[in-house]
């Protein structure tokens, strides 16, 4: 009998773990985009965090403009530089933002643009270096307008 | 096609000296992913490459996505290690092709 009821507790453990299943495949949807252009962009290398600085306003009010910088530490002398910098996004149409090939007579890995983003989502930025490593930052976004999304008015 | 680009280059800069440089060029960089008032899509129109040369040799390249706002701006940096010309080269759909160069005096 006193199996029979069911307590509080458990039922908010149930619907908990019920809730978490639900969001995970939408999840690993979304991440799956971003997932594939990064690696049809670097190949199987390894990605791991640091170096890469990826700064974007944390709000956003209109998504049609959106100022971006990416910025990676390096010494970008001809031994040790900056190959290439790749920015990927989670939610918009195409998950590739730009692709950047850098040499040495860069002189520093450093560059700015303005973007569209579709709605809030997190954006990734992958340096490739000279000895093959990759490097990444990722950063959130919170869009009020979402660019895209609108129609032409006549 | 007339398309205006702004481009901003230091006219001096000392020898090995790092610049900045920022390029805005008008262009819509239409989607592709937008519908228009017909219900019909409308045709992806964006600039696909930009390309920069310091007395001909490449300091810098990017491939655009539709995800770069209308009027793609970019910032990038370079040495300046001689007098001469830096040219500017974009390219998009629609056989969209512009070309602008600028003069630096290295010191």
């Amino acid at each position: 009998m006193y199996r029979l009821i069911i307590t509080r507790r458990e039922v908010l453990k149930t619907s908990g773990a019920v809730a978490l299943g639900a969001a995970l495949p939408g999840q690993a949807d979304a991440l799956g985009q971003m997932e594939t252009a990064i690696r049809r962009v670097v190949g199987e290398a390894e990605i791991r965090k640091g170096k890469v600085t990826l700064d974007l306003p944390p709000l956003v009010e209109n998504g049609n403009t959106v100022p971006m910088t990416v910025s990676v530490d390096s010494p970008m002398t001809k031994e040790n530089y900056v190959k290439a910098i790749h920015v990927f996004n989670e939610k918009n149409p195409q998950a590739n933002v730009i692709s950047v090939r850098l040499s040495p007579r860069a002189g520093k890995a450093a560059i700015s643009t303005r973007m569209r983003l579709a709605g809030t989502q997190k954006l990734m930025a992958v340096a490739e270096m000279s000895d093959g490593t990759c490097w990444s930052d990722t950063q959130e976004v919170v869009v009020t307008l979402a660019a895209c999304l609108e129609d032409l008015v006549p | 096609m007339s398309a205006r680009a702004l481009i901003n280059v230091p006219k001096t800069a000392k020898r090995g000296e790092v610049i900045e440089i920022k390029t805005l060029i008008s262009h819509v960089m239409e989607t592709g992913y937008r519908h228009g008032t017909n219900g019909q899509m409308i045709h992806r129109d964006i600039i696909t490459s930009f390309t920069a040369k310091y007395n001909g040799e490449e300091i810098f390249s990017t491939q655009l996505y539709p995800a770069i706002a209308a009027n793609p701006f970019l910032t990038f940096h370079t040495v300046a290690t001689e007098n001469g010309t830096i040219t500017f080269h974009w390219e998009g759909d629609n056989g969209f092709e512009v070309t602008e160069e600028a003069k630096i005096v290295v010191e």
